[in-house]
């Protein structure tokens, strides 16, 4: 059975341009980028002109772009390189409840190195209150650390404003755009962003390529360390495939942002409106409207999302939960339970994510399948077998 | 990640729903957690004659409840009580590591429907001890 990949959220496949244009740096140009002969030097022409891509992307200078290994690392680098650097300056840092765990994790690492953390509160729809970050800023804070856009519920923070807010108290701003960078907008000049963090394999690139855009003059010191590479910012010998497939991959996304963008949005629409339509006790989660074009997260009230995914699994349905029992842990999406949702949404939430391959017919199957997969859990359900005997009672 | 018995018993659950007149019902875990649990049994002379559940939680947590249930049908009451945790997820063939917690909320479950009727009928049923409240966090 052929997959419904609704999980672009979580990957996405390499695009067939993307793998044409990089297969040569596998075998023919295979060169060490710090080699000085002319096989070496290829690779590091290769690279160049992948840094200038992304870094006229981003609205940035050729120069600000540093390539990693994956997102992780550069919301490591970024958060800890700028503490490092910083710390005779201050210690306080201000980030959010919903960042992905790269960033939270990494902040609570900071905390037990002497560093405070204010992790913003987000409203029911996932957005920070721009007053509270203007008021967590204190004499001691060095970074604002807020995500471009949420990896559960898509939605989208306000970064102009943020940059804004950071600029006037003269703090680094940084900004996890794993999620968005080929997806949304961004100008790292527009949105005053000092630090960036972006994905290759969320934009149809390899795993295992990053980038951090670190904006020139920002105080940070270096992560790995050894060889002279990314200007003796980032050692390892490059993994220059995936850089050029990195700057293939943000050169498409940009092209074709709008159109895609517009297509997505009506997919997407029709998807959230079709379940709500046909799935009674179902709400969205995250902004209606300030979203990612391909996000998808909705709670079925009664019952539990490992179960609804396997059953979507057993239908060729590919997506993904914040229950508890996908996270490998007892307690459910972080995210979800920062909206306010009791423990019973957060478990049973589903997250459909769509992208470049999803059509509509795809989004009509799942309208197709899902009701009954929610109604046949139902059955099984003791809560809403509570549910339905209250209600009896009630008209009765 | 789940065996084949497992997949099977999610799939197609065996004794889904609820009696018209359990002798006997038990309902444990929470939503905090992400399961819960509720076992009815019918019960004549001391023999189990039939059992159902109803179960929100994940695979796993439905896979033990089915089983649990088709283990015990049949079974005297002191019969059922050998019917623990380890007996279902061998049943099963086996749970990942995280899932333990699933099979110990199919063994209270049951143990909490034989509370109940040994409570109604005004029994003492030997080796039963009164459930515990919430297990959801004995991990
Ligand atoms: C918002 C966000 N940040 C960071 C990451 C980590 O990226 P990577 O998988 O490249 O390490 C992800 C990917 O899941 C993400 O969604």
């Amino acid at each position: 059975m052929k997959t419904i990949y609704f999980d672009y959220a979580a990957t996405s496949p390499v695009r067939n341009e993307v793998f044409e244009e990089i297969k040569p740096y596998f075998s023919s140009f295979f060169g060490n980028p710090s080699s000085i002969y002319q096989l070496g030097q290829e690779a590091k022409q290769a690279i160049e002109t992948a840094r200038q891509t992304v870094a006229r992307v981003l609205g940035g200078r050729t120069d600000e772009i540093f390539f990693t290994s994956c997102g992780s690392e550069s919301d490591n680098w970024a958060l800890r390189g700028v503490a490092e650097a910083l710390q005779q300056k201050g210690n306080h840092i201000i980030t959010t409840k919903i960042e992905h765990h790269a960033v939270l994790h990494t902040a609570q690492y900071l905390e037990r190195h002497g560093f405070t953390v204010t992790y913003l509160d987000v409203d029911q729809d996932g957005l920070i209150s721009l007053e509270e970050l203007e008021k967590a800023i204190t004499p001691k804070t060095i970074l604002i650390s807020v995500m471009a856009a949420n990896n559960e519920i898509g939605t989208l923070q306000p970064l102009k404003e943020i940059g804004a807010i950071a600029k006037r108290h003269g703090v680094l701003f940084h900004t996890d755009a794993v999620q968005a960078v080929g997806h949304v907008p961004l100008d790292v000049e527009e949105m005053q962003i000092d630090l960036l963090s972006l994905s290759g394999h969320k934009l149809g690139a390899p795993k295992g390529i990053g980038a951090l855009y670190i904006r020139k003059g920002t105080p940070i010191h270096p992560f790995l360390l050894g060889g002279g590479q990314e200007k003796k910012q980032r050692a390892g010998t490059e993994n220059v495939a995936s850089i050029v497939g990195l700057a293939k991959a943000m050169a498409l996304a940009a092209e074709e942002m709008e159109e895609e963008t517009a297509r997505l949005t009506v997919l997407r629409e029709k998807l959230i409106n079709g379940l709500l339509e046909k799935i009674p006790h179902s709400q969205v989660n995250g902004h209606r409207t300030k979203r990612l074009p391909g996000n998808c997260n909705l709670s079925f009230a009664f019952v539990e999302g490992e179960s609804i995914l396997m059953l979507l699994d057993a239908a060729g349905i590919a997506a993904s939960s914040g229950s508890a029992c996908t996270s490998g842990s007892l307690d459910p999406s972080h995210v979800l339970l920062a909206l306010g949702l009791s423990h019973e949404l957060a478990h049973g939430s589903v997250r459909f994510t769509l992208g470049l391959g999803t059509t509509e017919e795809e989004v009509d199957y799942v309208l197709e399948v899902l009701p009954d997969i929610v109604a046949r859990l139902r059955e099984m359900s003791p809560l809403y077998e509570d549910f339905m005997k209250k209600t009896k009672e009630e008209t009765v | 990640m789940y065996s084949q018995k497992v997949m099977d018993h999610f799939m197609n659950p065996r004794n889904m729903g609820s009696l018209a007149q359990p002798d006997g019902v038990g309902r444990v875990g929470n939503a905090k957690c992400g399961d819960i649990m509720q076992v009815e049994l019918s019960i004549q002379d001391d023999v189990i004659t039939d059992a159902k559940f109803k179960t929100f939680g994940c695979g796993a947590a439905i896979a033990t409840s089915s089983m649990a249930t088709e283990l015990v049908k049949g079974k005297t009451i002191q019969e059922a009580l050998q019917v623990t945790n380890r007996a279902v997820m061998e049943a099963l063939d086996g749970l990942p590591p995280v899932k333990v917690h699933c099979s110990l909320l199919a063994e209270e479950a049951l143990h909490a429907a034989l509370w109940d009727y040994a409570q109604k009928n005004g029994l003492e049923i030997e080796g039963l001890e009164a459930p515990v409240e919430d297990i959801g966090d004995h991990h």
